[in-house]
């Protein structure tokens, strides 16, 4: 007996719908088999993980402020990756945005009205793209790997960032403690409400929106898949692979940037030596286990951010390490991956694969 | 096998302590930056933790979060621990210093402690140690014990905590031996072995015998043992960790402080202020002198004395800065702000501040 | 001991973790499969090496530990991207994750405590020798078998029938399959033997270079190992000198500090990567270097037909 894969002569638009669902399923599954080996009533557990966060209103407003910067950068990924660019330094450009995008609060505290803080916004998204620009430039003049030197760059910027908020930057009122000042007025994002909720969530919607409307509307669009799909197919529809590694990297580069002014503008108030957990990265799950599509980006980022949060109530209400809701993640990934095997493939079993393996030999 | 019991023991008892939510009981919480197996800096909040788990039994329970990173995030964990019903919440790292205050700011009945920070409010009091003073007896031992009169120094961040650290090592220093040299290299994290390790081989290869860190890993210490040199222990004893190397260690002790802030608060008497604590209140605390002739544990017993009773002040003029200006004059102290923000080095570092 | 010995001796500490990871990476890649989960399969080999070592004892027990544990995570990642034909970017990812966070689980418990360290296989009289005694003749074995594989995989790649075949399979599987030879099974054993090495690699970091566990201890190496093989064009004596190369960067960024020229230490620490990237440019570019060597079906899914 042996399994074997079969190409679908078409895509399964069931499957398409089904594998993110199949993936959190048996990703449900593999976390009540890790609680049970620790010990804990695998029932609670998947309660405080998964639905706790769902019941109170504070800690549904928590799902939203960790969900925006997710979305944001997990949207621009998604486009990246359709089109086979993989920008894996969304981490790095969120930085530089966050940095760049503080010149406003910093450099001119006392200009406060609502155009400072376009401004702040239109310079974070600047500063990200500029910073994505350098792998897109690499990539295509020099055909150097964007996943290797958009990486080695999150190192960078996050040193740049230590030193901007130790040296220049730092609040000369701050005991020389690594801090910028705390931003003020209009040069923090408003709030929905009193909570912590900021308009990143808005502006994530929006940007899921125009994303949907350009990959499945627009010119651009078809572009990008014909090149994700193949490349030289898109060369003949006269194509540029070059132009879409650029527009990809600005755009995915921009939104990080964006997510990063709007984490430091935003719950933090302040340039901090570290302004992410980790975003950048987490990103490229939701943006695979939205399916590359920006509207499953939404509920991914969701998700994800749910996942985050329940993560912590775990930590304090059934003593479960951290780790756990990293292993969560990368398991799901993976089962992710597993179930999309099933969009184009059918598994098949066989009685007897004599006859292939003589093929083989 | 042990470990295992005892992961599953901790366990059973961080479930054990979760239904018991009595109402009387005092709810304390921790926030801790690392994780509490660093064997430094969070390892050592959390034995303070311990501590006040076994004075006060059933009167009170804890809970805590580690690695909660300093950002937006820490915000949230504090907030949590509020709303599980935690009266006392320790902060414990710098950058938890305007969460705090925000959090605090939405529960006014909830006391706070944030560790190393200077801003204060109703319910938020602020505390410290003093670890220079244990610097300044190292600094001291260093002179005594290197025979190329050149130690090396692993800082993590140019934070004024830890220019205040090598600047009392060095005053210490110099008290012995005038010409006393200094190599500092910084490695932008306060805890990374591998990058700690290499820093130290480096400051060995540049002739330092004597190696001392204010980084929170072991690895320093296991590099000086293999090359045959010394060093010191960084907030916790690491002795255990190279038993020919280590001469002493300074150790962050939290336990009584913790103690004393859950009395108050337990008696109601829970005022907001600001402690900055020593040898004297024994925040600070030597570990045993090992690996060293008589005469010079005898001088740091002497100098651990007279620092614990107040007879001698580290930072005790004349002191003069690495450009040549005169810090402070002879018979004055370095004033207490410029102590807390000190972004100078005294003469004889041989390295430039960052500014 | 004199100051030039003891850099070398530094440099060669901190090049051969990222040697070890790099030529297992060297050889899946030139069987067409690109392994982006390095520092995953790392970590992992990390962390049992140490748990096994200091349960037993015995560092020799902990090194096959971390083999075991690195095989393992890249049985995974094989699984998934040859019989179930995913994406092998977004796996390798899957698997950093995974293996970053798994690590962390199962160490939870050692973190903290002091590790047995590998021991220096001193050759007799050869290691006394002045100056390149102790540099040549007095490492631990873990750096003599980077060595070894060195001229190892050399030797197979482009000396026997076997080497043959993995090239053949990652120029082009289509022809490769036609001609009898079973794809998925070579890319198999080239994964594995690549998780075998990176086990290696996380071993060395956990045995030999600090011998203690800590949470995310590789601290991006495995991403510096998969710059390098680029950096090779994935040839096994060119990864030698880029191992080395880099490790001598990273050394002088803290040699130049303790120097005392006042450079802020965050652009020192930030010197490595700007190599790398400049050093991936340079090797990139140049077109007479790479396509000679590249795998032409690097990162490709194959799905036999039957």
């Amino acid at each position: 007996m042996k399994l074997v894969l079969e190409k679908r002569s078409e895509h399964s638009e069931f499957m398409t719908l089904m594998s993110p669902l199949l993936a959190i399923a048996l990703t449900v599954l593999t976390g009540a088999i890790i609680f049970a080996v620790q010990g804990l009533n695998p029932f609670e557990a998947l309660y405080v993980y998964f639905i706790e966060p769902l019941t109170s209103m504070w800690s549904l407003e928590e799902v939203f402020v960790k969900a925006a910067p997710l979305i944001l950068i997990g949207a621009g990924l998604s486009v990246c990756y359709m089109a086979n660019v993989w920008n894996i330094g969304a981490e790095g450009q969120l930085t530089m945005g966050a940095i760049v995008g503080s010149i406003v609060p910093i450099v001119f505290t006392s200009w406060q009205s609502p155009l400072a803080l376009v401004a702040m916004i239109t310079l974070g998204a600047l500063g990200g793209a500029l910073y994505a620009a350098i792998p897109a430039f690499l990539k295509n003049r020099f055909n150097a790997n964007e996943i290797l030197t958009s990486l080695m760059m999150v190192y960078i910027a996050q040193l740049f960032l230590d030193w901007v908020v130790r040296g220049p930057w730092k609040d000369p009122k701050g005991f020389n403690f690594p801090q910028s000042i705390a931003f003020e007025g209009w040069q923090l994002l408003p709030t929905l409400g009193d909570g912590r909720v900021h308009i990143g969530i808005i502006l994530a919607v929006i940007v899921v929106a125009i994303l949907t409307v350009l990959m499945s509307r627009t010119l651009k669009g078809f572009e990008i898949l014909v090149i994700g799909n193949s490349p030289r197919a898109g060369r003949f529809a006269g194509f540029s692979r070059k132009k879409v590694v650029w527009f990809c990297l600005l755009l995915s580069g921009g939104l990080a940037g964006i997510a990063g002014i709007g984490e430091v503008a935003g719950p933090s108030g302040q340039l901090q030596p570290t302004i992410s957990p980790g975003y950048g990265f987490t990103a490229i799950i939701v943006a695979f286990l939205g399916r590359l599509n920006p509207i499953g980006v939404l509920f991914a980022g969701v998700m994800l951010a749910i996942t985050y949060i329940g993560g912590e109530a775990a930590q304090i209400d059934l003593g479960v390490s951290d780790k756990t809701a990293q292993v969560f993640q990368g398991i799901l990934l993976f089962f992710i991956l597993a179930c999309d095997t099933l969009i184009l493939y059918r598994i098949k079993m066989l009685g007897s694969t004599k006859q292939q393996s003589v093929a083989a030999e | 096998m042990k470990k295992i019991l005892g992961f599953a023991a901790a366990i059973a008892l961080s479930l054990a302590i979760v239904p018991a939510s009595a109402a009387d009981k005092l709810k304390v919480g921790f926030i801790y930056v690392g994780p509490v197996g660093d064997h430094g800096w969070s390892y050592q909040h959390d034995q303070g933790r311990k501590a006040i788990e076994e004075k006060f039994g059933d009167q009170i329970e804890t809970t805590y979060v580690e690695k909660v990173a300093e950002g937006p995030d820490a915000e949230r964990a504090i907030e949590r621990l509020a709303r599980k019903g935690s009266k006392l919440i320790f902060t414990t790292s710098f950058g938890f210093m305007e969460p705090t205050l925000k959090v605090a700011k939405r529960f006014p009945d909830v006391k706070f402690e944030h560790a190393t920070g200077y801003k204060r409010s109703d319910n938020v009091s602020t505390y410290s140690s003093r670890f220079y003073e244990g610097r300044y007896i190292i600094g001291q031992i260093a002179a005594k014990q290197s025979k190329s009169g050149v130690a090396g120094y692993i800082g993590s961040f140019p934070i004024p905590e830890v220019v205040r650290g090598i600047n009392a090592f060095m005053l210490g220093a110099q008290s012995v031996n005038p010409d006393f040299k200094l190599k500092v290299v910084w490695v932008n994290s306060w805890f990374d072995p591998g990058k700690e390790a290499d820093a130290a081989k480096v400051l060995i290869g540049q002739g330092a015998d004597i190696i001392t860190q204010h980084t929170d890993s072991t690895a320093p210490l296991q590099i000086a043992q293999e090359q045959g040199v010394h060093g010191f222990g960084q907030a916790s004893n690491m002795y255990a960790f190279a038993e020919k190397a280590q001469l002493t260690a300074i150790i962050d002790d939290w336990a009584s402080y913790y103690v004393n802030r859950t009395q108050a608060v337990l008696d109601g008497t829970w005022k907001s202020e600001d402690t900055w604590g020593g040898l004297n209140e024994k925040m600070v605390v030597m570990a045993d002198y090992t690996n060293l002739p008589d005469d010079v544990k005898k001088m740091a017993e002497e100098t651990e004395a007279k620092i614990t009773s107040g007879d001698l002040h580290p930072f005790q003029g004349p002191i003069t800065k690495q450009d040549g200006s005169v810090a402070v004059k002879e018979g004055e102290t370095v004033a207490v702000g410029d102590l807390l923000g000190m972004n100078w080095y005294v003469q004889g570092v041989d390295d430039q501040l960052p500014q | 001991m004199d100051a030039t010995q003891a850099v070398i001796l530094t440099i060669i500490t901190a090049s051969t973790p990222l040697l070890l990871a790099a030529i297992g990476e060297l050889v899946t890649e030139r069987s067409g499969v690109l392994n982006l989960g390095v520092e995953g399969m790392m970590v992992m080999g990390a962390v049992c090496g140490f748990a096994a070592a200091y349960t037993t004892g015995n560092p020799y027990i902990g090194i096959l530990a971390g083999v075991l544990g690195g095989v393992a995570l890249s049985f995974f990642f094989a699984i998934l991207t040859q019989t179930l034909a995913t994406n092998q970017v977004a796996t390798g990812l899957a698997l950093t994750l995974l293996g970053l966070g798994l690590s962390g689980l199962i160490g939870e418990s050692f973190v903290g405590l002091p590790g047995v360290k590998l021991q220096q296989l001193s050759i007799p009289f050869l290691s006394t020798i002045p100056f390149i005694g102790p540099i040549l003749f007095g490492q631990d074995i873990l750096v003599y078998t980077s060595i070894a594989l060195i001229f190892g995989t050399t030797y197979v790649l482009f000396k026997t029938r076997i080497g043959l075949i993995i090239r053949s399979v990652g120029d082009n599987h289509n022809s490769a399959h036609a001609l009898g030879y079973n794809v998925i099974a070579v890319r198999y054993a080239c994964i594995m033997f690549g998780g075998a090495c990176s086990g290696l690699s996380g071993a060395y970091l956990s045995l030999a270079y600090t011998p203690q566990w800590i949470e995310n201890m590789t601290a991006g190496r495995g991403w510096v190992a998969l710059a390098l093989v680029v950096f090779s064009t994935w040839l096994p004596k060119r990864l030698a000198i880029g191992a080395y190369l880099f490790g001598a960067v990273w050394i002088m960024g803290l040699y130049v500090q303790a120097l005392g020229f006042g450079i802020p230490s965050q652009f020192l620490s930030s010197l490595p990567y700007v190599v790398t990237i400049i050093a991936l440019v340079i090797i990139s570019g140049n077109k007479t270097l790479t396509r000679v060597n590249t795998p032409a079906c690097i990162g490709q899914t194959f799905v036999p037909d039957r």
